[in-house]
């Protein structure tokens, strides 16, 4: 019988070892599975390199892995946010290693990591910082820069409903890089706001085939981090 | 300056919203016309901000900010937005800008200042993908310094991308002869704007 099920988040991140590299689901907090985070905190893993769209807010989830100094590296398109305060710190003090990458591009290395394509020309970035030292290949009297897959050891994501198979469906802008991750990493752990039977979601409208997911887990009410944020909360929780 | 831009915008356009002035675009779209606004983290369909104390976190656009979806609007991965994106399938997008030069550089994701954290976005796929990209921002900086100049000063975000620039002063086009005013605010003269514009420009 498959059973990807797991009873608790710190259970589903327990193996995940020093050095590892990790892609992170969300679009600032939309989509960002702050409860399997958390748990990588509190699991103690160490020297990460994580590859996530931003870099976290406030004093939790994202930010609060940074701040409790496990990542060595972040891929990234966008670390400046309002309340980013950590990422920003370590940055200037140069305790964190930071790859900046146009946002499609970063869509289109994820996608193309979990499809089996090492590397692909794109005209993004011809011409700016950004390309320097890449590639330059022209196609049609265009230019396009040559830009290459990233995987990963595991992925984080947050989707809204699935089963034991592992098939997910996603929740209005919370999608965002949840389905392309799923693809890129060895073992994709999922936190979910309701596990279903199997059956129970419309084969039509699934968005991330079970295939691709390795690991399931309900976290019921997820925490928002905007609210945690404007509370100014730090994790581990003080109290 | 939002509305001038929105009133351009022809009816069954797919248009790509930035950050910041460029978000107040939506509010002025006339009526009768239908334009389906993309937002780059996942939708198609962007509606107008949600009344206080209905906001979705879940629901934001590329801002972060709470947003609404019209009915008939979707929603999809990353890959897929910026497929869209560069894959030339949005016909505008519409971005603010630190500065544009005589040939339509553009430049407005990093100062280049060694304290300034760099954060690019989706900013370089736009401007390569999207057929027309429409820059909206003030004439000059604060100082009064010139943003539309010979050649860009700052990091660039794209090589000859920029279609039109609205500003507080005028529209001008990037045309294969250089910048040209194709309107003047009203109460601005061809001196003021040509004193207030490093790059030369065409009347």
């Amino acid at each position: 019988m498959i059973n990807k099920v797991f009873k608790t988040p710190n259970e589903a991140v327990a193996d995940i070892s020093d050095g590892a590299t990790i892609m992170i689901g969300g679009f600032g907090e939309a989509g960002s599975p702050i409860e399997l985070i958390h748990a990588l905190i509190d699991q103690g893993a160490k020297n990460l390199t994580i590859i996530s769209n931003n870099a976290g807010s406030g004093h939790v989830g994202l930010a609060a892995l940074l701040e409790h100094k496990r990542v060595k590296k972040i891929i990234c398109s966008y670390p400046k946010t309002a309340f980013s305060e950590v990422f920003p710190d370590l940055y200037c003090n140069g305790e964190i290693e930071l790859e900046l990458v146009p946002q499609g591009t970063l869509a289109e290395r994820i996608r193309c990591g979990g499809a089996g394509i090492p590397a692909f020309y794109t005209p993004t970035s011809v011409g700016t910082p950004l390309a320097e030292g890449k590639e330059i290949r022209e196609f049609d009297g265009k230019s396009y820069v040559l830009e290459y897959a990233l995987k990963a050891d595991f992925a984080l994501v947050k989707a809204h409903q699935g089963d034991r198979y592992g098939n997910l469906i996603y929740y209005k802008t919370a999608r965002n890089f949840g389905p392309i991750m799923c693809m890129a990493a060895k073992v994709t752990i999922a936190q979910v706001n309701k596990i279903v039977e199997v059956g129970d979601i419309d084969p039509e409208i699934i968005v991330t085939p079970n295939i691709f997911v390795q690991r399931i887990v309900e976290v019921a009410n997820p925490l928002h981090e905007h609210v945690l944020v404007s509370q100014n909360k730090k994790y581990p929780w003080t109290e | 300056m939002a509305k001038l831009v929105a009133n351009d915008i022809p009816d069954g356009s797919y248009v790509n919203l930035g950050i910041g002035i460029p978000e107040l675009i939506a509010n002025y779209v006339p009526q009768g016309r239908e334009v389906i606004i993309h937002t780059e983290n996942g939708l198609l369909g962007v509606g107008p901000a949600p009344a206080p104390g209905s906001e979705d976190f879940d629901l934001i656009n590329a801002g972060k900010k709470p947003i609404t979806a019209i009915k008939g609007a979707c929603f999809f991965h990353h890959a897929d937005s910026f497929a869209m994106i560069r894959g030339g399938h949005l016909d505008f997008t519409i971005l603010g800008a630190y500065q544009v030069s005589q040939n339509g550089d553009l430049a407005n994701w990093s100062t280049g200042s060694p304290n300034d954290i760099p954060a690019v976005g989706g900013a370089m796929d736009l401007v390569q993908g999207v057929k027309n990209v429409f820059v909206i921002m003030s004439h000059t900086t604060k100082d009064g310094n010139p943003k539309i100049v010979k050649k860009c000063s700052y990091p660039l975000t794209g090589i000859g991308v920029v279609s039109r620039i609205y500003t507080d002063l005028a529209i001008i086009d990037v045309t294969n002869q250089g910048l040209k005013v194709i309107k003047l605010s009203p109460g601005i003269d061809k001196d003021t704007i040509i004193n207030k514009t490093e790059a030369e420009l065409i009347f």
